[in-house]
């Protein structure tokens, strides 16, 4: 089933969560929202499963408008960032609580729900544990039962919000790659909220990228990344110089780095940031007549694939590079040396938002 | 063990504190309880019988337990309505009614006896109108009952709100996107979670009522065999000398009480287990 958020608004108070909002998810996507804190993410997570009722806008399920249904009709499953089980309840009892409080008419027969049950539990590969209590369990084993649990209802949307946000670094990575699998599985259309920028990208067909109530940038991960539509989405996803600087076509090359996409720069000098991501600036310890930023090493942290180095130019800017390894080693340099920095590829985004 | 020499604790003294609490313990709770229960023994078995089985002291017993248990049942139910508006609810006055939980507690029950008399009396502002639909509320089981869900009321209230509060929102959410009515998500969700602490809370309320002495006896009249209570008894045999007797009559109490506090504490633990996260 499709979702469509038509010109959300919701308000708490004078705080405004959601400016206008909108946005398409298509059938049997799996998307992320993400962004900072205080963005409106789980809040827009909320309006979609009628957690929250929006002050304006509505809320399409597959074409019809769901704006003012109830979250118990709404067939969404809902999966909480700290669980939210059940706690006198065992395993299988939450996961059967979905089915159990239906209608007498549409209830399963206690032998469905026990099939239906014992079947959701193997796909979360918890079958040994429904006798047990959540109190028992591990934080990634909870928030497994929480999905068998969202998912026994059969939802038309299965909604999550930061549902690993509570966990530690390595289970996160692996309740990543396994919803991943799960998703492709069962394709249902799904939604998920992270803050966390590497666990949308590597999960999500799509992300939707989200700032202060409003959507910045939609699109692939590879889409986003590559080709940020603003100032905040290059700067939110990974890590990013930037560089503050008056930019005009008379003087595209300010301070030695050089603009390169002369074409499309205003005549006149106007302020701007230029980005460039750490693994886009080359290192060397002598001019190669390339524009260049000279500057001394600062910091050097060598460990894993890429080394990370912190140069101090000229200009008394912090610039981070990242660098191969090998490539480390052949320069011979070390904390104090002196550097030239290339940008192999830059963005620029002058201070009106618009980008070249 | 902190005590042992192997292992040493940060704060000193295992030794002299523990004296000191067995001592304390001792002398206050347990020397006095053994002397009623050595006094008893000095009873033959018939004459303790007799006591016991006397129809004024069967009476009396009677009516303190049952006034209690419909005191208590009250409360939780009324506990639990009270404890939900203090802890789902935000409303001007909501701190000044949650002190006045605790009035039962610190109010002598003497001043509660006077007051509590004063409105159910004949003459009295409740008690007049009752009257009116020929209900005798003072001087009859009725202000027994009264008197004591008044003294035992913030026990199920106590108990319970820290549970209330402790259910995340959430959770009900959850329920909800699960399908659940409201109802349901009472029901299935709520209560259970809750039900512990309402039963160690009513078992409190019932264990105090049972024991209730100062406010009952004013709003009670007294009378042999209709409206007086076991603690009173108690105080009757005693001034007529009749230390046995009232030594019997206490015994019996004091073993209800013990296992009334059996009780408390499983029910305490129950909720501890169901409870933990």
């Amino acid at each position: 089933m499709g979702i469509e958020v038509s010109n959300v608004t919701k308000r708490f108070g004078t705080f405004t969560a959601l400016h206008d909002v909108s946005l398409k998810v298509n059938v049997g996507e799996l998307m992320a929202l993400l962004g900072p804190s205080g963005s409106g993410k789980t809040t827009l997570l909320r309006v979609i499963a009628g957690l929250e009722s929006p002050d304006a806008g509505n809320v399409f399920f597959a074409g019809t408008d769901a704006t003012r249904r109830h979250v118990r009709e709404r067939n969404v499953g809902f999966v909480f960032q700290h669980y939210a089980l059940f706690r006198h309840m065992t395993v299988f009892e939450n996961v059967a609580f979905g089915l159990r409080v239906r209608p007498r008419k549409l209830r399963p027969t206690r032998d469905e729900i026990k099939h239906r049950v014992t079947e959701l539990l193997e796909l979360v590969q918890l079958e040994n544990f429904a006798q047990r209590y959540p109190a028992q369990l591990s934080g990634g084993q909870r928030q497994r039962v929480a999905l068998a649990r969202a998912l026994a209802v059969e939802p038309k949307v299965l909604l999550l919000d930061e549902p690993f946000g509570a966990l530690d670094a390595k289970v996160r990575q692996e309740l990543r790659r396994w919803l991943r699998r799960l998703h492709e599985e069962i394709h249902v259309t799904s939604v998920f909220v992270t803050h966390d920028q590497d666990e949308a990208l590597e999960v999500a067909d799509r992300v939707v990228i989200m700032n202060g109530g409003r959507i910045e940038q939609v699109g692939t991960p590879d889409e986003v990344f590559r080709d940020p539509a603003s100032a905040f989405v290059m700067n939110f996803l990974g890590t990013v110089n930037v560089f503050h600087r008056r930019v005009s076509k008379l003087a595209p090359e300010i301070d030695t780095l050089e603009i390169q996409c002369p074409d499309e720069l205003p005549a006149d000098s106007r302020p701007a940031r230029i980005f460039v991501r750490p693994h886009n600036l080359d290192i060397s310890t002598h001019v190669t007549g390339k524009p260049r930023l000279r500057g001394f090493v600062e910091y050097v942290n060598a460990a894993g694939p890429q080394v990370k180095l912190e140069v101090r130019t000229e200009f008394g800017e912090v610039v981070q590079v990242e660098t191969p390894q090998e490539r480390y080693r052949q320069l011979g340099i070390d904390r104090g040396s002196e550097v030239f920095v290339t940008p192999r590829e830059m963005r620029v985004f002058f201070d009106d938002g618009q980008a070249t | 063990m902190a005590g042992s020499k192997t292992r040493h604790s940060v704060l000193p003294g295992f030794r002299p504190t523990m004296a000191f609490t067995l001592m304390y313990l001792g002398l206050v709770v347990l020397i006095p309880l053994a002397m009623l229960a050595l006094h008893a023994v000095r009873m033959s078995w018939t004459e303790f019988a007799q006591t016991f089985t006397a129809p004024r002291t069967l009476a009396a017993y009677r009516l303190t337990l049952g006034g209690a248990l419909i005191a208590s049942c009250v409360n939780a139910v009324f506990g639990l309505l009270i404890a939900w508006v203090l802890v789902r609810y935000r409303f001007p006055g909501r701190r000044l009614l949650d002190t006045l939980v605790d009035l039962p507690f610190a109010l002598p029950t003497a001043v509660a006896g006077i007051a509590l008399t004063a409105i159910y009396a004949p003459t009295g502002l409740i008690g007049g109108w009752l009257a009116r639909l020929g209900i005798q509320a003072a001087y009859s089981p009725l202000g027994i009952v009264i008197a004591m869900a008044f003294v035992s009321l913030p026990f199920v209230i106590r108990t319970t709100q820290p549970v209330l509060e402790d259910i995340d929102r959430e959770v009900e959410e959850a329920a909800a996107t699960l399908g659940a009515s409201r109802f349901r998500t009472f029901t299935r969700v709520i209560f259970p979670a809750i039900l512990p602490a309402v039963l160690a809370g009513f078992a409190m309320a019932f264990a105090r009522a049972v024991g209730e002495y100062g406010s009952v006896v004013f709003i009670s009249g007294n009378m042999p065999g209709r409206t007086e209570i076991v603690p009173l008894l108690i105080m009757t045999r005693l001034e007529e000398y009749d230390e046995t007797g009232a030594t019997a009559v206490a015994l019996v109490l004091l073993v209800l009480s013990f296992a009334m506090l059996f009780i408390i504490n499983l029910l305490q633990l129950w909720a501890r287990r169901s409870t933990a996260a």
